[in-house]
């Protein structure tokens, strides 16, 4: 198995897409779409940040086992934020049962 | 340790050799990106329960610099790009040529991140006693010779902010706390790299990167896009808030 050359080509086609994805990135942020700017942003963050995994980061032309490890990466990623933030958003829930001296006054 | 021209003793092929390289790199980006991840916690929980605050905070970032910064990052990413495929395809002095662009572009980056950090400062948001976001909020570089229209929008919108949340001031030092501690993180990362890239640069010259033996570019290349990336998520989420007109 020899490795794989990525060519100038496809390197230029990814910082073109790079380009045009920061372009729509601040013009989206200055449009009113209510709730989804947010999404919007990071939406368009996640693609790009996936062509740089994909292509320059040569992770489409690598072994399987980088392919688990990136996974492993995203996966350990969702835990500790889709965990953390639904004990945040279950607090005030949580708190109307609770005695108050025992509920810890955290920002939620 | 015993090694026969590039390849150690514990390896069978280069290529075996640099495979297990690559796979060390990707496995510290994964502790990387828990690291990085942490942070964009910590901002998520408290953009969330501070909204007015954070979007107060953001509006004094100058959109332009920040612009600049990641359209020259995602281009040093792209020389980075280039520099392997150069070593890749034996062509020594490109390697060379790619990797003194990529870190003329880390260095411009840097350069500007100083200018905006010493705005900061000029303006009074630096987290700490003399910290005052009501220094106008939307345009602190000309607040001195505003029109009164445009001072009146301004003072509008930080009464508005104020109504959503009393404590406006404590709040948005919140906000600069998180934006110093996300890209001073970032650039010292950055400052790393181009401390390998000085290694990679002097090592280049002494034409070691062949097309048998590149692994050192490959790996730091790797390095390089991840802090890339690190940006791509961090320029939205510091630098777009609110940004919308009239919100």
């Amino acid at each position: 198995m020899s490795e794989h050359i990525v060519s100038p080509k496809i390197y230029f086609t990814i910082f073109a897409s790079l380009m045009v994805g920061t372009a729509i990135t601040v013009w989206a942020a200055f449009q009113n779409f209510g709730p989804f700017n947010i999404v919007i942003a990071l939406g368009i963050a996640t693609v790009k940040a996936t062509l740089v995994v994909l292509y320059f980061m040569h992770a489409r032309y690598s072994p399987k086992r980088t392919h688990l490890v990136i996974i492993c990466a995203v996966f350990w990623l969702a835990i500790m934020l889709a965990l953390t933030l639904t004990d945040y958003q279950s607090r005030p829930i949580l708190s109307h049962r609770a005695a108050p001296s025992a509920v810890h006054q955290l920002p939620v | 340790m015993h090694r026969t021209g590039e390849l150690y003793g514990q390896f069978q092929t280069l290529e075996q050799q640099k495979e297990t390289a690559a796979l060390g790199m990707w496995i510290f980006l994964v502790t990387e990106v828990l690291f990085f991840g942490g942070m964009f916690l910590t901002y998520t929980i408290n953009r969330h329960a501070y909204p007015a605050a954070f979007g107060m905070g953001s509006n004094t970032l100058d959109i332009y610099l920040g612009g600049f910064n990641t359209v020259v990052l995602i281009l040093s990413s792209l020389t980075m790009a280039m520099a392997v495929w150069s070593a890749q395809v034996g062509k020594k002095t490109l390697v060379t040529s790619f990797l003194i662009l990529t870190l003329i572009l880390g260095g411009t980056f840097l350069g500007v991140k100083v200018v905006e950090y010493k705005q900061k400062f000029d303006h009074h948001l630096i987290p700490g006693y003399h910290f005052d976001i009501s220094y106008c909020a939307k345009s602190p570089t000309n607040c001195a010779d505003l029109s009164p229209a445009a001072r009146e929008t301004e003072d509008k919108q930080l009464e508005e902010a104020e109504r959503l949340d009393p404590d406006l001031n404590n709040h948005a030092q919140l906000y600069f706390s998180l934006y110093f501690g996300m890209t001073g993180l970032h650039a010292l990362h950055m400052i790393v790299g181009a401390g390998l890239l000085l290694w990679l640069l002097k090592e280049s010259v002494g034409g070691r990167f062949s097309p048998a033996y590149n692994t050192p570019v490959e790996i730091v290349g790797l390095y390089w896009h991840f802090v890339d990336i690190v940006w791509i998520y961090l320029f939205p989420l510091l630098y777009l808030i609110d940004r919308k007109a009239g919100r």
